[in-house]
């Protein structure tokens, strides 16, 4: 092919400029796979739909006549419930097997041979199908619940804000926590058992099946500092809700972004360490 | 040399294999895939890489593009080490897996096109020449707008090939490209690496069982068994080696009274009830065998016949196979 690449590269953009574009077209194009399944993503609203119902009543009987539990009241709940409905599907917390397949198929090997790391280039491509869940899978729930219920808008200008960071610091952080399960193939080749691990303690400790809150305060710092499953879910939607201070907040958003730079350190790490031993399946 | 864009001394991989020994117990087994390969590739050369199943072909080619970790030697590719410099080195090589695709399923092939000028960050205009030229090539247009999970292999083989060079690479490393193909689509392969070839700016290495590809594309012949060099050198030598010859076959009116001797050339069967003799060259060259039997009156037809390199790399790889009957460490 024609050798034209070295003359025609204008001297002006940075390396820094560059990373961003080829960043936000893997974005993009992750955006436009995961748009092209339409009726899988209405078969996955109807569902988070469903079970948002479900969820709403139960947390509801829950506070009971006093009409408070564990510091949320009604409205509180009922904006836990559908957001979370609706963040299920942004964050992904189950189904998210690529990385695997690709592990046991050989099909690892494409990724390899790429310029980009495959860490940022499987990120980038997460966050534009996170994207286009958000237009899809968040807002049917999010528009459908204050229908029905009563719900609780966010009375600080900062919460916003925060609610948005925080739901990009959860997907991000989500991301990495699936790409070491998913890389637990490099070595198992099977990754069916640390997949339903992952999918019981993310569903249980990340406050998807009842607010943590509902726990002792000790196992709830425990869980917050010591796991990164609390900051996976149950901190955007703390933020939302308003259940602690603006300083708390901006604190438990801190700590979501400790969690999220170390488990991305760790992938690299991983990756870095499955490389020097991988083997590509079949031939 | 600093012509070679591809320098490998002592090239080694090993694998473990667990091999079940009874209910229970297993036992490591280690496995060499490359057994110390030796190559040199020069800048423009195009490579035919070539060797029975299991011989080490593509654990070769994983390792020289970065993909594989050697256990053992040295490795240079464009200047870089493959694997400590894997990102930079995927920017100078090309790789078309036959057997795996690197395009993005879900995306239509003008998409995945788009995506990899980003990724690779080819200015737009070097990008666009290179695709216009591929898609004229490679007949492209007519399904550039289909996702790539709704294509047939052959024009999912040319969107592979047009992804492999959208980014200007050096060396384009060619794993079984013409794998399952049917005829019209190898040809259209052949024919655009062979183009590419003329240039003679881009390394082409090619690995294949279907030698066809190798004799139309490649002058030099490297051939592998239990990763180890058991030829390196062009076509003609290989043929020198084993002995195969060009054959002349000379159709007559009437069967010669005696069988006619030509110098340079041996009979070597007669067909046909003696109509027809078959020749094979030694020193002379056709014309010699030609005017020589013109000669004999009653020359109706003569052809020239190739030597099969099939029959050769069969013999070859038979030849290895009666020597060490299994790979076993």
């Amino acid at each position: 092919m024609g050798s034209v690449t070295a003359t025609v590269a204008p001297p002006t953009t940075s390396n820094v400029i560059l990373w961003f574009r080829t960043f936000r077209a893997i974005t993009g194009s992750g955006f436009r796979r995961y748009s092209t399944y339409r009726q899988a993503s209405a078969a996955g609203v109807v569902t988070n739909l469903v079970f948002g119902f479900l969820r709403c009543y139960v947390l509801l009987a829950a506070a009971g006549a006093a009409g408070t539990v564990a510091g949320y009241d009604r409205g509180q709940l009922a904006t836990f419930v559908w957001v979370s409905q609706g963040l299920l599907a942004v964050i992904l917390l189950w189904g998210w097997t690529e990385l695997a397949d690709r592990i046991r198929t050989g099909d690892i090997a494409a990724d390899l041979l790429r310029p980009v790391h495959p860490v940022t280039s499987h990120l980038a491509a997460d966050l534009g199908r996170a994207g286009h869940a958000a237009l899809v899978r968040l807002l049917p729930p999010v528009l459908v619940g204050p229908l029905f219920f009563e719900v609780h808008l966010p009375r600080r200008w900062s919460t916003v804000p925060l609610f948005g960071l925080s739901v990009v610091v959860a997907v991000v952080l989500c991301f990495g926590c699936r790409y070491l399960v998913n890389a637990t193939a490099y070595w198992l080749h099977d990754v069916r058992g640390p997949v339903v691990l992952w999918a019981v303690a993310s569903g249980v400790l990340a406050g998807l099946y009842f607010p943590l809150r509902f726990l002792p305060e000790w196992l709830q710092l425990v869980l917050w500092l010591g796991t990164p499953f609390p900051s996976l879910l149950q901190t955007p939607l703390d933020v939302l809700v308003e259940r602690d201070s603006t300083a708390t907040q901006i604190g438990l958003v801190a700590l979501q972004v400790c969690w999220a730079a170390s488990i991305l350190g760790a992938c690299r790490l991983v990756q870095r360490r499955a490389e020097r031993r991988l083997v590509v399946q079949g031939g | 040399m600093s012509s070679d864009v591809i320098v490998a001394d002592g090239l080694r991989k090993e694998f473990t294999v667990r091999v079940r020994t009874g209910r229970l117990r297993r036992q490591k087994r280690l496995v060499t895939a490359v057994d110390g390969i030796d190559l040199r590739v020069a800048r423009g050369e195009m490579l035919g890489y070539i060797g029975p199943n299991g011989a080490g072909k593509s654990t070769t080619l994983k390792i020289l593009t970065g993909v594989l970790m050697p256990s053992a030697g040295q490795v240079r590719v464009c200047g870089l080490r493959p694997v400590a410099q894997r990102t930079r080195l995927a920017l100078s090589v090309g790789v078309v897996f036959g057997q795996r695709s690197q395009l993005w399923w879900d995306l239509p092939l003008r998409d995945s096109f788009d995506l990899l000028r980003h990724v690779y960050r080819v200015p737009a205009a070097a990008h666009a020449s290179r695709l216009r030229r591929c898609r004229d090539l490679l007949d492209l247009d007519a399904f550039l707008d289909v996702p790539v999970r709704q294509l047939s292999l052959g024009q999912r083989m040319r969107g592979e090939l047009t992804a492999a060079l959208l980014h200007g690479p050096q060396v384009l490393f060619l794993d079984e490209p013409t794998i399952g193909l049917d005829v019209v689509s190898k040809q259209a392969v052949r024919g655009f690496l062979a183009e590419l070839g003329r240039g003679g700016d881009t390394t082409l290495v090619l690995t294949t069982h279907d030698l066809a590809d190798i004799e139309r594309l490649c002058r030099r012949l490297v051939v592998i068994d239990h990763g180890r060099v058991v030829h390196d050198g062009s076509i003609a030598a290989l043929h020198r080696r084993y002995g195969s010859r060009r054959l002349v076959v000379a159709d007559l009116d009437a069967p010669p009274p005696v069988p006619p001797v030509v110098p340079g050339a041996a009979l070597r069967r007669v067909e046909a009830d003696g109509h027809r003799l078959v020749f094979a060259l030694e020193s002379a060259g056709v014309a010699e065998v030609v005017t020589a039997l013109a000669g004999l009156g009653g020359l109706r037809d003569v052809s020239v016949v190739e030597p099969e390199i099939e029959d050769v790399v069969a013999r070859l790889y038979g030849e290895r196979r009666s020597v060490r009957p299994s790979r076993r460490c």
